[in-house]
């Protein structure tokens, strides 16, 4: 037997919680999305300062993670170039479903200013996102803002249902 | 090269700007006014032939034999002591000549001079590797390999640098479009989906800045965002600023933006 006092029934009702499946599943998911660090270019830096004290991801529960098999979402910070496009589609392949991807700043989303040979014009022609960021660099507001924003879009979503993994193509 | 179109109305048009401007050349001196750079001429025409030599901006140029480089690099190094080799590559003369200009940089810290040397060779011509000489021609000549295609002898690794090695086209030459060939546009899709994803994925986007504002798959407009796939017919309702859905968040408080603050000191 317990030792302590605990009187369970005391406002009429016991420690009880009652919510759907769906709901504290999603609750769970929105509020550690842990994130993959993958800082490629100036916006990197943009993206360490959210993470920093000053900004402090960690109170939304997101939190850098170095592996992508431990990350939920991917912020893709930079400009994407040719020759590291396969290396973002390995690693959005090694991260475990459901996975979301932000896409961090002009480059990112359509090539930017890299009008050129060498820069993928936008990550959505290798992976599908679910998020994009305007601004050159955005500002740590802007990912704090879509990182609320991805998890308001989580919490919409269906959390038990067969959900049919996300596919370019 | 594109072929040339004449720049009569250049004032007429003063955004226009010639890709292909050729700077005039600042004035060559003769190597005979410094005596440093004539004594290290000499040093050089007694073992090698020297085509061409002048001063221009304080630094020596000297146009030598392509087959002579390594020889009059190492003379440099070794007797002149020109013991740094500050930068190397090559220039695209194809549409002029069909060859290219290969030139390194020399500096010399104890005589504080620099020297050009340079060369000139044929479209497919190899030059000889100085990466003995001098370590930073290493990369230098893989970039000029992988920029311009001109291949090196006796490199110790003669593969691309900077693009990847399963590139095909050096981008640096001046035929070379700067938004990519076709290979270029299609390198990634090719690669990771194959070809047949093409018509999927469809071409690059290469306006960057184009808004279409009656699309709402790939747009939207802040402060009248619509669900995705809407029709836009131009009188959509203004939506506040909303980072929690109408019923409220399972144990987090409902941000209220008629309560929050916005904080103007810095310094509070």
């Amino acid at each position: 037997m317990a030792q302590h006092k605990v009187n369970y029934t005391q406002n009429a009702g016991l420690p009880v919680a009652l919510t759907t499946i769906d709901k504290v599943v999603n609750w769970g998911r929105s509020n550690s999305l842990w994130a993959l660090t993958y800082g490629l270019a100036c916006c990197g830096i943009e993206m360490m300062a959210s993470g920093a004290s000053r900004y402090d991801f960690d109170r939304y529960g997101t939190i850098f993670r170095a592996s992508p098999r431990q990350a939920d979402v991917m912020v893709v910070a930079g400009t994407l170039t040719k020759k590291h496009a396969e290396f973002i589609k390995r690693l959005y392949d090694q991260m475990t479903e459901p996975r979301w991807v932000i896409s961090m700043g002009s480059c990112a989303n359509t090539g930017g200013m890299f009008n050129t040979y060498a820069t993928v014009q936008g990550v959505d022609r290798i992976i599908p996102v679910d998020l994009y960021l305007p601004g050159c660099a955005p500002r740590p507001e802007t990912l704090q803002y879509g990182v609320m924003l991805l998890q308001k879009k989580i919490r919409s979503e269906k959390a038990i249902k067969n959900q049919k993994a996300k596919r370019l193509m | 090269m594109r072929a040339y179109t004449p720049k009569d109305d250049v004032q007429a048009k003063p955004y226009y700007t010639d890709r292909f401007y050729v700077a005039p050349q600042v004035p060559k001196q003769d190597v005979e006014s410094d005596e440093l750079f004539a004594a290290d001429l000499a040093a050089i025409k007694a073992k090698f032939e020297v085509l061409e030599a002048y001063i221009q901006v304080e630094q020596m140029v000297v146009y030598i034999n392509a087959k002579d480089n390594y020889g009059v690099l190492e003379l440099l190094r070794d007797e002149l002591e020109y013991t740094q080799l500050s930068e190397m590559s090559a220039i695209d003369w194809l549409a002029k000549n069909n060859q290219f200009e290969i030139f390194y940089q020399m500096l010399s810290m104890g005589k504080r001079k620099r020297i050009r040397i340079k060369c000139f060779i044929d479209k497919d011509e190899a030059v000889n590797s100085v990466e003995k000489l001098f370590r930073s021609a290493d990369w230098s000549e893989r970039e000029m390999y992988d920029m311009f295609g001109v291949k090196v002898n006796n490199h110790p690794f003669m593969k691309r640098i900077l693009m990847p090695y399963d590139w095909e086209g050096f981008p640096l030459l001046k035929t070379y479009p700067l938004e990519g060939d076709e290979f270029a546009q299609w390198y990634e899709v090719d690669k990771i989906y194959g070809k047949e994803a093409r018509d999927i994925i469809g071409a690059e986007i290469r306006d960057t800045a184009r808004v279409d504002r009656y699309d709402s798959e790939r747009f939207g407009r802040l402060g009248h965002e619509v669900p995705k796939g809407t029709k836009i017919t131009g009188n959509e309702p203004k939506t506040p600023l909303a980072y929690q859905e109408e019923g409220g968040v399972f144990m987090i408080d409902r941000f209220d933006e008629e309560k929050s603050v916005i904080i103007t000191d810095r310094d509070r």
